[in-house]
């Protein structure tokens, strides 16, 4: 199990940093989602998936047939925190293309302002 | 009382929802940051005198015994920066309050630096690796906050590449920590530095701690991960630029400085090695860009890369001599970097532009502000008296000592050119034919003028006290080569 979520979680990496090399800021912002979904899977992936009954203390259940809590309670901070940047940078994104008129990422180097 | 080490943290965030209940009303706006901050510097003065006295302080969040709780750590060397760090942002606050307009101060701009400072001050105390990735969130979240604030248009734009380059590291940071957990189980940094050295296959460790100095590094602005910074930092105001310039890149370098002095030691040939090279080149680089601009803030802020580089390599070289000399020239290099950003502002102002060859002959109509940037030019560059000095002696010796003495003749040859970079703002701007200047009030020069000298006056009193703050700077030292101490004093418990 663990190896398909391996090669799955390598296949967001993969296609997350493909987005995030494109032209498109929007395509961009996609591309962190993506990477950020890679990030949660590994952390739950690299907890280990034994254990099949959720951490929610139950009668008749042994202390093996748990799952990790501690890798679940990781991924839901970092759910909030990675949702609360994505929805920073889409309305960053937004005003961008308001005041800059574009979102091509090559048009944003802006070299004039420096010399 | 065991809580006094959270009151850096906790008194910032207090205020920074207080502050956030009034935002039109600027006058209270400014005087509630001053006493919050004023309050912070208090409450870290009192902790580093805790702490000088009763060694290190350590507490795990509601009563949990130690690996299974959050611990907060307080020793000698993060107790230094929560105190430069409050220390500096206290002085932004000063600075901003003529400098950065009202139109900013009412949407929530001292309500920012708060929360940057309870990221800041959390990160350099926390004892627990999650918990460090959440305050470095803090920290960013509110850095997002403050580089576009005000809503420029070459804020806007450098703002894009500033939060992407950070969602990318805080994603390899969130997955370094999922690799570190499934090896060792834990997340405590004293439980981490008991458990690694009993794994025996170092391969996958030293993969981690490759994975964390490129997070980290990300952070820190270090060689081939530096090339955000300098257009990012370009684009802020010049108070928002001094806190960024002395705070942020630090929280990199103190991350690094604690993993591999605390439990990255097992395979010390290999990834020393590479800190210490990849040290050099970007001092180097650093100093490439320091002398290709024509810009004041240009040069600047390529000089903050110079410093994180020189840090670096102290640390690699762990040694008693290295370490301590990256401790002193980490505080000189914050207090020192604020205080440049704050110089080069005025002359910024007066001028109305940051071009060098737009400038000159203000020492006929400035003479002051010219002596005071003199002083600190040299206080950067590390001449004697001044309080670049020890440290940079410090880290040289250390490299002598250690396997990397062509490190330590490149840092001094390279000296020679941070002097050059800072001498060449003083001949450009203040020698020369005088040109057109902008009229700038009396009392506004002054409000700028007197947190930019009283901070100069700090690091000469660092420089030529040098001796009186050894024992502090050793002790800190002393932490980071015996992990036992660090170890014993969160443990135990």
């Amino acid at each position: 199990m663990e190896i398909i979520m391996s090669v799955v979680i390598g296949f967001l990496f993969m296609a997350a940093v493909y987005l995030m090399l494109s032209k498109s800021l929007i395509r961009i912002i996609i591309g962190t989602g993506l990477l950020s979904h890679g990030a949660h899977l590994l952390l739950l992936t690299m907890g280990g998936l034994g254990g099949m009954a959720p951490p929610v203390v139950a009668d008749g259940v042994s202390v093996a047939d748990y799952a990790d809590p501690l890798p679940q309670a990781l991924i839901l901070t970092a759910i909030v925190i990675s949702f609360a940047v994505t929805s920073f940078f889409l309305v960053l994104a937004y005003r961008a293309y308001q005041e800059l008129g574009t979102d091509n990422m090559n048009l944003m180097r802006g070299t004039e302002d420096y010399e | 009382m065991s809580n006094l080490l959270l009151f850096p943290i906790l008194i910032p965030l207090l205020f920074a929802i207080v502050l956030m209940f009034f935002p039109k009303n600027v006058s209270l706006q400014r005087s509630t940051a001053i006493a919050g901050a004023a309050a912070t510097l208090i409450a870290a003065i009192t902790l580093l005198v805790k702490v000088q006295n009763d060694g290190v302080q350590a507490i795990t969040l509601g009563s949990w015994p130690a690996p299974f709780g959050i611990s907060m750590v307080s020793d000698l060397l993060s107790v230094l920066l929560v105190l430069s760090a409050s220390l500096i942002t206290f002085f932004v606050i000063l600075y901003s309050i003529p400098t950065i307009g009202e139109a900013r101060e009412r949407s929530f701009y001292y309500s920012g630096i708060m929360f940057l400072l309870v990221g800041v001050n959390g990160a350099f105390t926390t004892g627990d690796i999650f918990n460090l990735f959440v305050f470095v969130e803090v920290l960013l979240m509110s850095s997002y906050m403050l580089i576009v604030h005000g809503g420029e248009k070459p804020q806007l734009r450098e703002s894009i590449k500033y939060l992407l380059v950070n969602i990318i590291s805080s994603a390899l940071f969130v997955s370094a920590v999922a690799y570190l957990y499934s090896v060792t189980g834990t997340l405590n940094m004293a439980d981490l530095a008991v458990k690694i050295p009993q794994i025996e296959s170092t391969g996958i460790l030293t993969l981690i701690a490759v994975m964390f100095l490129v997070v980290f590094g990300f952070k820190a602005s270090i060689f081939p991960l530096y090339f955000w910074l300098p257009g990012s930092y370009y684009a802020p105001p010049t108070p928002i630029l001094a806190l960024f310039g002395a705070l942020l890149t630090k929280v990199g370098v103190y991350a690094i400085m604690r993993t591999y002095t605390l439990f990255f030691t097992m395979n010390t040939g290999f990834t020393h090695e590479l800190l210490a090279i990849v040290s050099i080149l970007t001092i180097l680089a650093g100093c490439i860009g320091a002398l290709a601009y024509f810009d004041v803030k240009k040069i600047i802020i390529y000089n903050i890369i110079i410093a994180v580089g020189v840090i670096l390599f102290g640390v690699s070289q762990l040694n008693e001599a290295g370490i301590n000399g990256s401790i002193f020239y980490l505080v000189h290099d914050m207090l020192i970097k604020a205080a440049l950003f704050f110089l080069v502002g005025i002359v910024a102002v007066i001028f109305g532009t940051t071009n060098l060859r737009e400038m000159g002959g203000l020492m006929k109509t400035y003479p002051f502000l010219g002596w005071v940037y003199l002083i600190a030019a040299f206080g950067l560059a590390g001449i004697p008296p001044l309080s670049g000095f020890p440290g940079k002696l410090l880290i040289v010796q250390g490299g002598f000592e250690g396997p990397h003495f062509w490190g330590s003749i490149i840092i001094l040859a390279t000296s020679l050119l941070v002097l050059l970079s800072a001498m060449r703002i003083f001949i450009y701007a203040f020698w020369g034919e005088p040109r057109e200047t902008m009229p700038l009030e009396k009392t506004t020069y002054r409000r700028m003028l007197i947190p930019s000298v009283v901070l100069v006056i700090i690091t000469i009193v660092l420089g030529v006290g040098a001796e009186m703050f050894m024992p502090l700077i050793q002790g800190a030292g002393e932490v980071l080569l015996n992990p036992s101490i660090y170890i014993d004093a969160v443990l135990k418990e």
